[in-house]
């Protein structure tokens, strides 16, 4: 057993920055949790946090049921793998991996069999006799991994540990984690700025923004139902088209939009919200509550499997972006009409952003 | 594909390269030279005339129990100030590297002493120690610590040591300080979660990474003190008591200039001057390879 819990969670630099603003977040034993936001969402702060590299202002941080806000690093038995790896650049690959096991003076003979055994899931074995600068980028993601699963942690963390490889390893790399996590069982952590491998890894997702948790839950509960436009926007690419409307008896009303009959409008109006994969072209009338959109198309860019067409809203108004199938044959400047049904449809307050209805 | 610049024509690479060629050529080479001529030559006591001898000098200066204890002296005097002032500002900068209030301050104060001249830091360290006059000497002497560098030679030793290393700490702990800094936070912290108490992840992490800045330390501290040291001892002990504090270097000034023997100084001059040559070939050759870089 080895749940992470933040209870309240604050971190107050000093001259009064908030970057973490009282965030509750429960990992299970075992889980995957990954916090995603952008830069400066205090996202990396909890994670420096969970690791005592950072002091922890107000709330708990649990570790296995445990109290560890006063506990050093080392005594949180946590592994932590960073952006840049932080390889110990004067140490073999075979001594990086062994260094934690040393320092906690484990049996010559068991470190030697630990690292042994990580150099081979990861890979690695060739390598262990050089130095970190003989390696590649790929490599050396190997090693600080390799770092973190021979010292068997309770907790696993990592710190944008893909941002510096190139797209082809990253996809890679994103997959042997996922894989490697699920082989060893172990709770674990994972900060990123990149929806997509937020999305993929996780069992939990948390999307941070200015310092508070946005929405938790399972990855495709956040985009089925995000709970808020900046989730909506931030999970899916490309982002969700979130188009303010106005309320009238007929459901929402703003140039270039039909149908939406009874849709629950607030009579200051909203914002509707629609992903890009769920408009299809369409000439037919528009089916109950469906929503139809009409605008002339600017741009068109073709990638093969699917079609992205741009154009403004009623010829003036806000850009709506759709995701086709296939090779849509489209043309800019020519108009096209598309709709979404009811059930792919999102409401948002106005001025908060939050959720309207289920 | 050749991305460098090329510049046309062979005089322009010459002429850029003139100002510090002439540099050298004026202020090392002519006057080594010049010193290495002066060697072989014997003058009269008045410098009107001079005499090709050949290695008499050196004969000389080799017989003279004399120069083997300068020789003493400067092994004794240059490992002490190289081992204190590299262990403290070390030391010092370790301390500036952590977060702490008004860091800015510290720095800047630490940094002070060297823009004082050799010659006004020697005196104020003569003022201080002064043993019946000076601050520090009235504490040890009450102390009851018969404390007396113009006459007890080891008492004047120490005094040089202390001035030198102290104009020398500032330097070495610029540069530790750069070290230091440029060491990636992250591998601080990886050691910390790696269960490295502070103490083992200095040896084990700061310092290795710290040897090519030590290293570099090392050489210019030792040269620091066979050399620059001169304006301290000359203006603390002027050499004394009794020539325990004359280092080969203060040797040179006090036979050449004081002395009137020329030759034998040069003759001196010439050797210091290949004893620091060997001793940066060695230290390039043997500690150099320990160095992670």
């Amino acid at each position: 057993m080895s749940e992470v819990v933040l209870d309240q969670v604050r971190k107050v630099y000093a001259g009064n920055v908030e970057a973490v603003r009282g965030v509750d977040i429960t990992v299970p034993s075992g889980a995957f949790c990954v916090l995603v936001g952008p830069s400066g969402c205090g996202k990396s702060t909890l994670l420096r946090m969970i690791a005592g590299l950072e002091t922890i202002t107000s709330g708990d941080c649990r570790i296995a049921g445990g109290r560890v806000n006063e506990l050093e690093p080392a005594e949180r038995d946590i592994a932590m793998v960073f952006q840049n790896y932080a390889l110990y650049p004067h140490m073999s690959v075979y001594d990086n991996m062994a260094y934690g096991l040393r320092n906690r003076r484990t049996p010559k003979d068991e470190i030697d069999a630990r690292v042994k055994e990580a150099a081979r899931i990861l890979e690695i074995t060739p390598f262990l006799e050089r130095k970190p600068r003989q390696l590649s980028g790929g490599q050396r993601q190997r090693v600080a991994m390799g770092r973190a699963i021979v010292r068997k942690p309770k907790v696993f963390l990592f710190d944008e540990p893909l941002s510096n490889l190139d797209a082809k390893l990253r996809i890679q790399m994103r997959v042997e984690i996922k894989k490697l996590q699920r082989a060893l069982g172990v709770t674990s952590v994972y900060v990123t700025h990149d929806q997509l491998e937020a999305m993929t890894l996780a069992d939990t997702l948390v999307v941070m923004n200015k310092g508070l948790v946005e929405q938790a839950g399972a990855p495709l509960d956040l985009y089925e139902k995000p709970a808020s436009t900046f989730v909506a926007s931030f999970i899916g690419a490309p982002p969700m088209n979130l188009i303010p409307v106005e309320a009238a008896e007929a459901g929402p009303k703003v140039t270039g939009l039909t149908g939406g009959k009874g849709l629950p409008v607030p009579a200051g109006g909203a914002i509707l919200g629609i992903r890009p994969e769920h408009l299809v072209v369409t000439t037919d009338a528009l089916p109950e509550g469906a929503v139809g959109l009409s605008f002339p198309v600017t741009a068109v860019e073709a990638v093969g499997a699917e079609t992205f067409v741009y154009g403004p809203l009623g010829g003036s108004g806000q850009d709506i972006i759709a995701r086709l199938p296939g090779k849509a044959l489209l043309e800019p400047g020519t108009p096209v009409s598309v709709a979404a049904t009811r059930d792919h449809l999102h409401l948002f307050d106005k001025d908060s952003g939050k959720r309207i209805g289920a | 594909m050749e991305k460098r610049v090329v510049f046309d024509g062979k005089l322009l690479p010459y002429a850029l390269l003139l100002p510090q060629l002439i540099i050298t050529l004026v202020f090392f080479y002519w006057p080594a030279a010049q010193a290495v001529r002066q060697s072989f030559l014997i003058e009269d006591a008045f410098g009107t005339s001079s005499q090709f001898v050949w290695f008499e000098n050196y004969a000389h200066l080799f017989t003279n129990p004399d120069y083997y204890r300068s020789m003493l002296t400067t092994a004794v005097f240059s490992i002490l100030v190289t081992v204190f002032s590299l262990s403290l500002s070390l030391l010092l900068a370790v301390q500036a590297d952590k977060q702490i209030k008004a860091a800015g301050a510290y720095k800047t104060f630490l940094m002070w002493p060297y823009a004082v001249a050799p010659a006004v830091a020697g005196v104020l360290w003569l003022f201080m120690f002064q043993p019946s006059l000076g601050l520090v000497s009235q504490a040890i002497r009450s102390l009851g610590f018969d404390w007396n560098p113009t006459l007890n030679g080891n008492h004047a030793l120490s005094l040089v040591v202390m001035a030198a290393t102290w104009k020398q700490i500032s330097y070495n702990f610029l540069f530790f300080l750069a070290g230091l800094q440029s060491i990636p936070k992250s591998v601080i912290e990886a050691a910390a979660i790696d269960g490295a108490r502070p103490a083992r992840r200095f040896w084990t992490i700061i310092f290795p990474l710290l040897s090519p800045t030590t290293f570099f330390l090392l050489v210019v501290n030792i040269v620091y003190v066979f050399f620059d040291t001169f304006g301290i001892i000359d203006s603390v002990t002027g050499g004394g008591p009794a020539q325990a504090t004359t280092t080969l270097v203060y040797k040179v000034f006090s036979d050449g200039r004081l002395g009137g023997d020329l030759g034998g100084s040069a003759a001196q001059s010439v050797v210091l001057m290949i004893l620091v040559i060997g001793m940066t070939a060695i230290q390039f050759r043997y500690i150099e390879r320990k160095v992670q870089y």
